[in-house]
């Protein structure tokens, strides 16, 4: 099959998994399967999730008594902002051309800056920040500007990490003398751990999770495994679209309700217990765990980020340009951290909607489509 | 008679020339290029009088027992255009200057009579892609019947400009009792479509992102007025009509949320996507609805003419997918909601950021 062809007939798949006849069918068995008696919190983890949720209403086809907490699965959400001064300090200071995803670019950085606004005074002594769609893309920018400094800041979750390392061996491979990573590669299954180690007595009981959909296309479903055995919460792997969200929850009522806690698999269309081992290997080989890396919300996280192989030092833009991180506390009025640890709501921050808006954010939640302010804003508030 | 032999000037050269400093200055260069491009594919009465403006006459429409009588009101617009790339599938910025313009008027309900249209070219730009250009832009402007009747060309350095903007103005003439506004809509009435949505956004980003599908999207760029026209024709209560373009649907239909103090609700399932569409912006995490369109048009109606509007829209070759999409309800935050296709509710915001820049 033609490669054009091929995607046109995946591009087919949509209409499928946000039939609303499914989805009565479904909201009428998680309906019978709610007990009436108590309460249920189930988190998702993934902001694709929660964007799917808010996008989709699929809040109005649950029980009163079944809520559904937003995780911490957003890249751009859970970046610090020293990692954001680190990238405007790559482009200020050192005059490198910085490759960004376009959601970083109007994350709030320190003294009043964005990448957003470093980049429109570019002419007037801002930096050069240009916005990419993929670590392909970023190289390239490094092929077509030979006499500059070519900097990708690579952020995300699992699914975004194999093509930061593909490119990595790529630069390694061309002899790329300009071109370098700033690697902001953060991990899963420790975010998870962290919010179920640290929560507290009068914080809301959460009895299970919406699992991962891409990131668990590359880490497999076994590494939550863990959270069966030793937390004793249920977690069921979910692809990103609403019905898909739908049975995932209806999986995990089940469990609740038969006192069981199993890792099960709703996406079993794209993954499998052990996941994309080439992925992983890729990512073994040219990246390895920080000791420790400062996450947004949830805090100085050991063994919860990657950094770029020794091997591959030569393309570690931290390595190659001497930068060092400087802890930045969050906005004092920002809510942001406890949003993100599932702890509060963005309705319960008292800057939503009013200082803090999608076209002037204050957190960094408010910023990414798949950051739980911006979707509750965008999708929801006329609830609030 | 002058014994001096008339100098020789070589004609522009279209195939491999390109365009230089001189053709703005205001000197022989500007004269032959607006002479052997411009003149000559715009050409009509109101250009060939050559002067530095166009002297119109004073349009008429027909008073209410039809007979033609000087207009009272007139409807003038512009738009800027400075889509990137510049040729994509279903026009390049010349057609689109055009139509972006004559929709502008035609949305107040007017029937546009004029254009004008001003270039800003920059150094070194193919001459054979500017005559391409202008020779759609003529063509685009003969088929709506709408001429362009003076214009100007600036030239500015390289790099200073991306090959070509062209801003077009036009003039229309508004028939008596014709009155639509954003400020007009009522809870009740219902709000129409014309067609599929997204088509000319997501045109221009399969063409930059050099995305390839089995069947291309082509943008849906079209002059509406006879569209209007038709529709203003059936002598319904119209209480506004707008072109969804850069911001979408979403964007438009929260304008006149606000201007006119109502909510919205729409019906997700009613919106009519192209597969293809909606598979491009799946891939890019872009919503429809915030893609821009230039030949579609929103009609607020009040809900007992709605039906016959929508019959007349059927009937139209730019309409044939027209669709009822939601209704204007009472609300005083001015939401517009929608209905989604799962049976949820969620709100339709405006359109945050600029996700595609430089769409029309």
């Amino acid at each position: 099959m033609e490669p054009s062809k091929k995607r046109a007939n995946v591009l087919r798949y949509i209409d499928e998994f946000r039939d609303g006849n499914h989805a009565r069918g479904i909201a009428a068995a998680i309906a019978r399967a709610t007990r009436p008696d108590r309460q249920y919190a189930f988190m998702e983890f993934c902001g694709g999730h929660t964007h799917a949720i808010s996008r989709h209403g699929v809040t109005d086809l649950l029980p009163q008594n079944l809520r559904m907490v937003h995780g911490p699965g957003c890249p751009v959400c859970v970046l610090p902002i020293g990692r954001i001064d680190m990238a405007i300090d790559l482009a200020l200071t050192h005059g490198a051309i910085v490759c960004s995803y376009g959601d970083c670019l109007r994350v709030p950085a320190s003294g009043g800056l964005s990448m957003m606004k470093v980049r429109a005074a570019v002419s007037k002594g801002g930096g050069d920040i240009r916005m990419v769609y993929s670590a392909a893309d970023a190289l390239k920018t490094a092929q077509d500007n030979p006499e500059r400094q070519v900097v990708f800041f690579a952020i995300g979750f699992e699914t975004t990490t194999p093509p930061t390392a593909v490119v990595i061996k790529q630069a390694a491979a061309l002899g790329l003398k300009n071109f370098s990573v700033f690697c902001c590669h953060v991990l899963t299954p420790p975010a998870m751990h962290h919010i179920l180690a640290t929560r507290q007595p009068s914080d809301i009981v959460l009895d299970g999770f919406v699992g991962p959909a891409h990131v668990s296309t590359v880490i497999g479903s076994a590494p939550y495994a863990v959270f069966a055995t030793h937390y004793r919460k249920p977690v069921v792997i979910a692809g990103f679209e609403p019905l898909d969200v739908m049975q995932a929850i209806l999986m995990l009522l089940r469990q609740v309700n038969e006192g069981r806690a199993e890792i099960e698999n709703e996406f079993t269309r794209a993954v499998t217990p052990e996941g994309n081992r080439k992925a992983q290997a890729l990512m073994a080989e040219v990246l390895e765990l920080r000791d420790e890396f400062e996450w947004r919300g949830l805090g100085v996280m050991p063994h919860s980020a990657l950094k770029i192989r020794s091997e591959f030092a030569t393309f570690d833009a931290e390595r190659r340009f001497g930068l060092a991180y400087r802890v930045v506390p969050d906005n004092k009025a920002c809510e942001c951290g406890a949003i993100l640890r599932g702890v509060k709501r963005p309705q319960d921050c008292a800057i939503f909607g009013t200082v803090c808006t999608p076209e002037n954010p204050v957190g960094s939640c408010m910023v990414s489509s798949e950051g739980a302010c911006a979707a509750h804003y965008s999708y929801g508030r006329y609830r609030s | 008679m002058s014994k001096t032999r008339e100098s020789y000037v070589r004609p522009l050269d279209l195939k491999h020339g390109r365009v230089e400093l001189a053709h703005g200055s205001g000197g022989r260069a500007m004269a032959q290029l607006i002479e052997e491009l411009f003149a000559r594919h715009f050409d009509n009465a109101y250009l060939r009088q050559g002067d530095d403006g166009a002297v119109l006459p004073m349009p008429r429409v027909d008073n209410a027992n039809g007979v033609p009588v000087p207009a009272g009101r007139l409807v003038m617009s512009t738009d800027a255009h400075v889509v990137s790339p510049l040729f994509f599938p279903g026009g390049d910025i010349g057609s689109l200057a055009v139509h972006g313009t004559i929709n502008d008027v035609a949305m107040m309900g007017a029937t546009p009579l004029w254009l004008s249209a001003s270039f800003i070219l920059e150094e070194g730009f193919a001459l054979a892609d500017l005559a391409r250009i202008v020779v759609s832009m003529a063509q685009a402007s003969r088929e709506a019947g709408v001429p362009v009747v003076t214009g100007d060309t600036k030239v500015v350095e390289q790099g200073k400009a991306d090959g070509v903007y062209i801003t077009t103005a036009g003039i229309g003439v508004l028939a008596e009792g014709v009155t639509l506004s954003g400020n007009r809509a009522r809870p009740g009435d219902l709000v129409l479509l014309s067609g599929s949505i997204g088509e000319h956004g997501m045109a221009i980003m399969a063409a930059r992102e050099n995305l390839e599908f089995a069947s291309p999207i082509v943008s849906d760029s079209a002059a509406l007025h006879g569209l209007v026209a038709a529709m203003l024709a059936t002598g319904a209560d119209i209480r506004c009509l707008r072109d969804p373009t850069r911001g979408g649907v979403a964007t438009t239909l929260n304008e006149i949320a606000r201007q006119s103090g109502v909510g919205m609700l729409l019906d997700e399932a009613a919106i009519p996507v192209q597969p293809a569409v909606a598979g491009v912006c799946e891939f890019l995490g872009l919503d429809p609805l915030y893609v821009a369109n230039e030949g579609k048009l929103l009609a607020v109606v009040a809900a007992a003419d709605a039906e016959r509007v929508l019959a007349v829209m059927r009937a139209h070759p730019l309409g044939q997918h027209a669709a009822r999409i939601g209704e204007v309800i009472v609300d005083s935050h001015h939401f517009v909601q929608m209905t989604t296709g799962l049976g949820g509710t969620r709100i339709v915001d405006w359109l945050n950021g600029d996700p595609l820049p430089r769409i029309c």
